[in-house]
């Protein structure tokens, strides 16, 4: 007999919620990590001698359901209660601040617009909402099951009724800009409303693709989308993940890296059997799900003997650079941003579109911005075991900032990248630098290596329409199943994609489980 | 208005691109072509028959020709990885290939439609060439993705390439002075001295298109029309000439080999949904090998084998001998109930028979199988209905085309 059922490839937060729906339906589970600790890039590790920090700082849709199937709530999970404010930073510190349906510091034809435009997206999100815990149908599909999800998208469309269902398909794939530009006039507010629609993606207010689709599934989470860190911050999401993955049986082992899928071969064609660690050792399973990125998965872990030309083909073309690179700072008290109270939003400096726009330009050409646009926040404030007491961790998303730097990324390119990031924060935050006591900064490539996610990307490969739903992460692989029996994807590389969420995670175990909901 | 013409300008071919390219032995092959019936292939001009098709054929079978093949497509394909790389491409296990063979292989899309067919030539411990009959290189590059010790290069226009057909064959080979010849065995290929060049420059392989007895012969470009020369001259006393595109068709439908555009059409190249053909569907089940390493589109044809191919191609010996080109196939004579479709036809001179390849939905090879032939007479248009039977042996054959040594003419 098998040790194992299923051996699970990564221990980032969707192999943790599959290996545990799988564990509690009876099955043996293994989850191999080849880390130190789990959790990917929601993982919390030590930067500084008691500094921590996880690259991922907030949670905006992390899924309910998942919450409630895994009773994350027994393990210790508590999501925030309220979430946190969004702050477009000025210099002079006239902010712009969202708060729920609230928008201060704008004109009251743009506070009225704001409540029109949240109206509507809402109701696009609320449509798209089920899709995203549900099977795509196959391309080509015949099945009733993958026709009916197909009919009921029609169907919520439909009841939208006609001037919302014309706007939804008009709207889709508009540019964030153009959307931005019909509503409002306030230039900060734009660029705020627009960034959740492009951070982690290859696009900017300019591109049309799949911004405002980004936005919406953003907007499938709790607080309509609105950011928030956990009571026992994001490391206490993972520990609660990890713990009820434990209590459901599931075996993981860290610092265990997975070297290859192995394949059986017969006169029936393939079959995965099982993973070959880096270091030689052999662990049989019935089936093998990865939770890495498809890339990885299929062009190291499987090897492209074992596959199809036209599908390998498709799995080197996926999109998979990052543009996001991540800066962690140290501080021996609590940063004072000019006209700001507290530093305990969601601090964003992109002071309108055509800020995030030319900072995407210079990234195209494999350079970064001198005028990089960010996401700030102050975990600490949070979740105080971050730091000792009365010093911070402010951690930032930096974009655009390319995987692949011209002339490559050097020490003295990461330093001189972190030296700007700090100038323009102390811009907004006079004081900082002398609050600095460690600063570290990971590019895209810095964070392929450390989380072994190819290119660093913040949905393991671009999330646009190219690759999304029934097209996630290719057709022939977007159904959680690949073209070798029993081998299964369940990361953020799979539908829906993604950001601290689960659904990859959920959809996988459902389908390896064959169930119908 | 009268204008005078730029002197300097009327020198320069305004559709110079778009002729056709000549081959390596063009000079001696327009000198032959009487009738000037040139078409083209890959961009080369091509020659349908120099003086007559049938005179041509009944060469390639009584005693020897010569077919161009520099506008087929080769490449090397080398290194460490090579083998896999091929090995993965193709439905066939070359794994086992000996060095100096040659093994006939088809590859096939994902879906298990055929892409092509060609020969893979094995030339030393890590290098292969490949041929076909239309440009791959694109199928190639894609095929070699994860394969980094490998190099593919296209060696279509570097090297001159003429195959050598028929019961004479080996004779004249022999007589122009490749000293063992006779030695060599089916899908073999040997290298010879020429012409006074150092090494071995010409390369023999025992392999051919018409189902006979015949060589292939490979060189250089600059060598190219020495070889022609020689050939000729040893060819002289064995009614040697060269043959076109219509005379390879009627050979190669006597042997039972497909042709693209014909029986089947390449995958990258169909736009309906199954127009192509899987190599089930072309009786080339055989050339399908499930204990092989993974190969392209394997887990497709297995589902293809154990289903059955919806039409399969077969053999047809036909009553009368009218032609049934392009005939509809019936199951009855009252030709209520089509169940195929003739893709090439002929009458076989050597086998005094009337020969057709077919496409038949695989339920109904088992019973009657009825052509409808039309016809012309002098302008009148005739048809008629007559039976077919099943054939499962090339229709021709004959015993020289595997012995070694061939039988001395
Ligand atoms: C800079 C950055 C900032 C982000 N910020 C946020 C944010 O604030 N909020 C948010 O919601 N989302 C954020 N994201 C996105 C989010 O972090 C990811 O989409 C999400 O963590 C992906 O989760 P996952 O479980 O699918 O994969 P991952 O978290 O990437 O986990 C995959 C795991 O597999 C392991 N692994 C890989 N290869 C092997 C192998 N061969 N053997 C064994 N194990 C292996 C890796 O070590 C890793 O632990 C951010 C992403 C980036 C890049």
């Amino acid at each position: 007999m098998q040790p194992y059922d299923t051996i699970i490839i990564g221990a980032g937060h969707n192999g943790l919620i599959c290996a545990t729906y799988l564990a509690r339906s009876g099955q043996r589970v293994l989850v191999l990590e080849a880390s130190g600790s789990v959790g990917g890039l929601a993982a919390t590790r030590e930067f500084h001698p008691g500094f921590k920090v996880s690259v991922a700082h907030t949670v905006s849709h992390f899924s309910a359901k998942v919450v409630d199937d895994l009773d994350l709530a027994a393990h210790g999970y508590t999501s925030a209660p309220a979430p946190m404010r969004t702050v477009g930073l000025t210099l002079g510190g006239e902010h712009v601040v969202l708060a729920g349906a609230d928008v201060g510091g704008v004109s009251a034809q743009d506070i009225r617009r704001y409540r029109d435009y949240r109206r509507l997206l809402q109701r696009f999100a609320d449509l798209l909402k089920p899709f995203w815990l549900k099977t795509m149908p196959r391309i080509g599909a015949s099945s009733l099951g993958e026709l009916m999800t197909f009919a009921r998208l029609g169907l919520r469309l439909r009841l939208l009724g006609k001037r919302d269902m014309g706007e939804f398909m008009r709207v889709a794939t508009l540019p964030a800009r153009d959307l931005m530009d019909e509503y409002f006039d306030h230039e900060l507010l734009k660029a705020v409303l627009s960034w959740d629609g492009l951070i982690g993606s290859k696009m900017a207010p300019r591109s049309p693709n799949a911004t405002i689709m980004a936005m919406l599934y953003r907007m499938s989470g709790e607080h309509h989308g609105a950011h928030s860190i956990p009571d026992g911050g994001i490391e206490g999401l993972v520990k609660a993940l990890h713990s009820a993955a434990l209590a459901a049986g599931v075996e993981v082992r860290t610092g265990a890296r997975a070297g290859r899928i192995q394949i059986l071969a017969n006169d029936n064609g393939l079959r995965a059997r099982g993973v070959e660690l880096a270091d030689g050792e052999c662990i049989d399973a019935g089936l093998v799900v990865s939770a890495t990125d498809p890339q990885r998965t299929f062009l190291e872990l499987v090897g492209v003997e074992n596959l199809e030309i036209e599908f390998t083909n498709r799995i080197q073309r996926l999109r998979c650079d990052g543009f996001v690179a991540k800066l962690h700072l140290a501080l021996n008290g609590l940063p004072n941003f000019n006209g700001l109270a507290q530093p305990d939003g969601r601090m964003i400096i992109a002071p309108n579109m055509d800020a995030i726009e030319f900072a995407f330009d210079d990234s195209k050409y494999g350079e970064y911005s001198q005028q990089p646009v960010m996401e700030i926040v102050v975990p600490s404030l949070h979740h105080s075991s971050l730091a000792p007491e009365g010093q911070h961790v402010l951690s930032a998303h930096i974009m655009y900032v390319p995987y692949k730097l011209k002339g490559g990324w050097t020490e003295e390119a990461r330093a001189r990248l972190c030296e700007r990031a700090v100038d323009i924060i102390a811009q907004y935050a006079p004081g900082l630098k002398q609050q600095i006591l460690h600063s570290e900064l990971l590019t895209p490539a810095d964070l392929e290596r450390d989380h072994n996610v190819t290119g660093g990307h913040w949905h393991h490969t671009e999330l646009s329409i190219d690759q999304m739903l029934m097209m996630r992460p290719t057709y022939g692989a977007a159904q959680y199943s690949t073209p070798i029996p029993g081998l299964f994807l369940c990361g953020a590389g799979s539908h829906p994609g993604g950001g601290l969420m689960g659904g990859p995670g959920h959809n996988a175990a459902r389908e390896i489980l064959g169930k119908k909901s | 208005m009268i204008t005078t013409m730029n002197p300097e300008s009327s020198a320069i071919d305004p559709y110079a691109g778009e002729r056709l390219k000549e081959s390596h032995f063009h000079p001696r092959q327009a000198a032959l072509n009487l009738r000037d019936a040139w078409s083209s292939w890959n961009g080369y001009k091509f020659a349908d028959y120099y003086y007559d098709e049938e005179y041509e054929y009944f060469c390639v079978r009584n005693s020897c020709a010569t077919y161009d093949i520099c506008p087929m497509q080769k490449y090397y394909v080398s290194g460490k990885d090579a083998q896999a790389m091929l090995n993965r491409m193709v439905t066939r296990n070359i794994a086992n290939m000996k060095e100096q063979r040659v093994t006939y292989v088809c590859w096939c899309t994902d879906e298990g439609r055929m892409v092509d067919d060609g020969t893979i030539f094995k030339l030393g411990p890590d290098k292969y060439m490949l041929t076909c009959g239309s440009p791959c290189l694109a199928w190639l590059r894609k095929s070699a993705f994860g394969f980094d010790a490998l190099t593919i290069e296209d060696m279509s226009d570097e090297i001159a390439a003429l195959s050598f057909q028929g019961p004479t064959s080996c004779a004249v080979l022999k007589k122009m002075g490749l000293a063992g010849i006779d030695t060599l065995k089916p899908f073999g290929i040997m290298h010879f001295p020429f012409a006074g060049s150092s090494g071995e420059p010409l390369m023999v392989s025992r392999t051919g298109f018409t189902g006979d007895l015949g060589y292939e012969l490979w060189i250089e470009p600059g060598l190219a029309l020495d070889l022609w020369d020689a050939l000729y001259a040893a060819g002289s006393d064995y009614g040697i000439q060269p043959y076109g595109e219509a005379a390879t068709n009627m050979a190669r439908l006597e042997a039972g080999f497909i042709m693209p555009g014909r029986e089947f059409n390449e995958a990258l190249k169909t736009v309906h949904y199954q127009h192509d053909q899987t190599p089930f569907e072309l009786s080339l089940g055989w050339l399908v090998d499930f204990k092989k390493p993974h190969f392209n589109g394997r887990l497709a044809l297995l589902k293809d084998r154990d289903n059955g191919p919806e039409y399969t191609l077969v053999k047809l010996d036909i009553e009368g001998n009218k032609p049934a080109e392009e005939s509809h196939l019936y199951s009855n004579e009252r030709c209520t109930k089509e169940i195929g479709y003739v893709t090439s036809a002929m009458w076989s001179p050597v086998v005094k028979a009337n020969i057709a390849l077919a496409m038949i939905k695989t339920q109904y090879l088992q019973g009657d199988i009825w052509a409808e032939i039309y016809y012309g007479r002098e302008l009148r248009h005739n048809s008629k209905v007559v039976r077919c039977t099943l054939q499962d042996k090339p229709f021709w054959a004959p015993g020289r085309a595997r012995q070694t040594p061939p039988p001395a003419y």
